[in-house]
């Protein structure tokens, strides 16, 4: 029977300097990624609404609604931008009950114990948001190459779309990221998902908002989504742009400026108790 | 002990949460490589204690190292030289028990190599080689703890904090738990643990420091605290309450406690010769027994033997 602890000195294991350098950081911030990748390939549910939430938006939107609503083009082509921001935006909202699930069930507290800078634990899950929903957008838009999307982007436009698709993943998982912290159980943190799967109905995504009545319209012309998504079906689809890429950026900048330090806030109340 | 300063120290602590006063100045002193029980009922201040003490929670007063580190200055320096198992188990529950222990080696900084073998190796000694290939949300309660308890000595800090480490599991898991924390102390660390159980605290520990309402009310060794309290209880139960007073009369009232129904008393007594000698006094003078027991002393004997009430009334008085 060996003892359970050896007797080797435990400096040996420990680093001299407990505060977190540059190095360590970077190193702590892949293995917490990697956990957040873990989760992210474990939690079926999620994955299997990732993968299934597309296709079915695709066929219901393409198929069943599509004959019916009159845009001006091919539905097909003014409906995938929408989908792919709906299906990015609900994918980062995954990452509230990431969150609250860190910070409900005392995992929290052991990642605390560590030599490691606390808001890494945050971090590793921005980034698996990132790629898990850049992942999930490759998919979309394979897809509907498949069911008859036709973009006519140049490899520049395309690059700009992904550039803008990405910073909307960040914005949205940031906010989640927040309603995480606030959030007292996964329940609550699942209910927010729904929230912003709801946002892009009321937006320019599935139809234009000229059709809508004037309170839904005033709504939906001034929520971000509008901005983002005429963005990318500009670049994708060379539809007129204007003044909505500045928009787009700034409401997403200025969403993060907010909420990146309110969270750092709220996660340091949450982690002093 | 030597002139090494104790591995844990704590004078005064107080904390609030809101306005009830979890603890209203603790002191505590744990000498290197002791084990101090820190026994008490729900709601003591056991948790907070230790959630101070680790680093986990500012208190609101006083001061406390920890490996000579102060808790509040330097937590860092404590962090790396403690290890805690909470009392509920924080560990990831959709990794496996092995992704778990090597997880947390990588953020101890060890090599890939060096935290497989660490978790190996503890996954080894605390039996869960099986289940470490499984999701830790597939675990029974007990395997939780041993895995939390492996976490907390991947990086092998000399200094262990447990909170409640057998509440809540079966008295075989208990047993297991028990030959680990054994195996653990021979290993020469020290230790604090909480718990409610007098049994455990006297199973595993050098000292015992009773904590009531925030406040530590006795500190002894653990035959200084059954020494209080006699090594075993007898529980009679009468047919009213006219023969329990009659009963108490003859055995006479210091030395018993009177329970809630008003028909059953319990006292201290020491091996079978007592209880002839107060059953033989009762008969004697005419008392019916209906019922007795002989039962090992349990906290709330422990906090009559203290402060002379039940543990709910108490005020915390030092007895
Ligand atoms: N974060 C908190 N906010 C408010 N009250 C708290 C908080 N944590 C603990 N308390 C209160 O402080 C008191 C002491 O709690 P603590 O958890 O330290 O007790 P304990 O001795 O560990 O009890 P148990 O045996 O039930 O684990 C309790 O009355 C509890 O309700
Ligand atoms: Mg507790």
């Amino acid at each position: 029977m060996t003892a359970i602890i050896d007797q080797a000195p435990a400096h040996k294991i420990r680093r001299h300097n407990p505060r977190p350098r540059l190095r360590w950081a970077v190193s702590d911030a892949l293995v917490l990624v990697g956990r957040g990748m873990r989760h992210t390939i474990r939690n079926l549910d999620a994955l299997f609404m990732s993968v299934f939430l597309p296709i079915m938006l695709l066929v219901l939107f393409v198929y069943v609604f599509g004959g019916a609503i009159e845009v001006g083009t091919e539905y097909i082509n003014y409906v995938v931008p929408g989908i792919i921001l709906l299906c990015a935006g609900f994918g980062a909202a995954v990452t509230a009950v990431n969150v609250t699930n860190d910070m409900a069930t005392g995992v929290i507290d052991r990642f605390r114990t560590l030599p490691i800078a606390n808001w890494i634990v945050v971090f590793g899950h921005v980034v698996a948001s990132m790629a898990r929903n850049l992942f999930a957008t490759g998919l979309v838009i394979s897809l509907a190459l498949v069911m008859g999307f036709r973009p006519t982007g140049s490899v520049l436009d395309w690059l700009g779309a992904v550039g803008v698709i990405a910073l909307f993943i960040l914005t949205m998982t940031w906010v989640s990221v927040m309603f995480g912290l606030i959030a007292k159980s996964p329940d609550a943190a699942s209910g927010f998902t729904f929230f912003i799967l709801f946002l892009p109905y009321v937006s320019s995504a599935f139809v234009p908002t000229d059709t809508m009545p004037s309170v839904l319209h005033g709504f939906a012309e001034h929520q971000p989504i509008t901005p983002i998504i005429e963005t990318v079906r500009g670049l994708l689809m060379g539809t007129p742009i204007g003044n909505n890429a500045w928009l787009a950026v700034a409401w997403c900048v200025g969403i993060l400026v907010i909420v990146v330090p309110v969270s750092g806030q709220l996660f340091r109340r949450r982690t002093s108790r | 002990m030597t002139e090494s300063p104790p591995a844990i120290e704590a004078s005064g602590l107080r904390k609030s949460f809101g306005k009830t006063e979890v603890l209203k100045g603790v002191d505590l002193v744990v000498e290197r490589g002791a084990v101090l029980a820190l026994l008490g009922p729900n709601g003591a201040g056991k948790t907070t204690a230790v959630r101070i003490l680790s680093t986990l929670l500012p208190a609101d007063g006083g001061v406390a190292t920890v490996g000579g580190h102060d808790v509040s200055r330097a937590p860092n320096e404590v962090r790396s030289v403690v290890g805690i198992a909470g009392q509920y188990a924080t560990v990831d529950e959709i990794l496996t028990g092995h992704e778990n222990l090597v997880m947390i080696g990588r953020l101890y900084h060890l090599g890939k190599s060096a935290a497989r073998q660490r978790a190996d190796e503890l996954l080894e000694q605390f039996d869960l080689v099986e289940a470490g290939k499984r999701p830790v949300k597939t675990y029974s309660g007990g395997m939780r703890r041993r895995l939390d308890l492996a976490a907390s000595l991947i990086a092998k800090p000399p200094i262990i904090f447990l909170d409640e480490p057998t509440t809540g599991l079966d008295p075989r898991s208990r047993q297991s738990m028990w030959n680990v924390i054994r195996e653990l102390v021979e290993s020469g660390i020290t230790l604090l643990l909480t718990t409610q159980y007098l049994e455990e605290a006297d199973q595993l520990a050098d000292r015992v420091a009773v904590i009531d309402h925030g406040r530590i009310i006795a500190e002894g060794t653990p035959a200084d605290l059954k020494s209080t309290i006699g090594n075993e209880r007898l529980e009679l139960e009468f047919a009213g309450s006219a023969e329990l007073t009659a009963a108490a009369g003859v055995i006479g009232v210091d030395t018993i406690r009177r329970h809630e129904p008003d028909t059953k008393l319990s006292l201290a007594v020491d091996g079978p010769d007592d209880v002839r000698q107060i059953l033989t006094a009762l008969d004697a003078a005419g008392v019916k027994v209906a019922d007795l027991a002989l039962l090992k002393p349990t906290l709330d004997d422990v906090f009559f033997s203290l402060t002379g009430t039940i543990q709910d009334d108490a005020e915390g008085n030092a007895a």
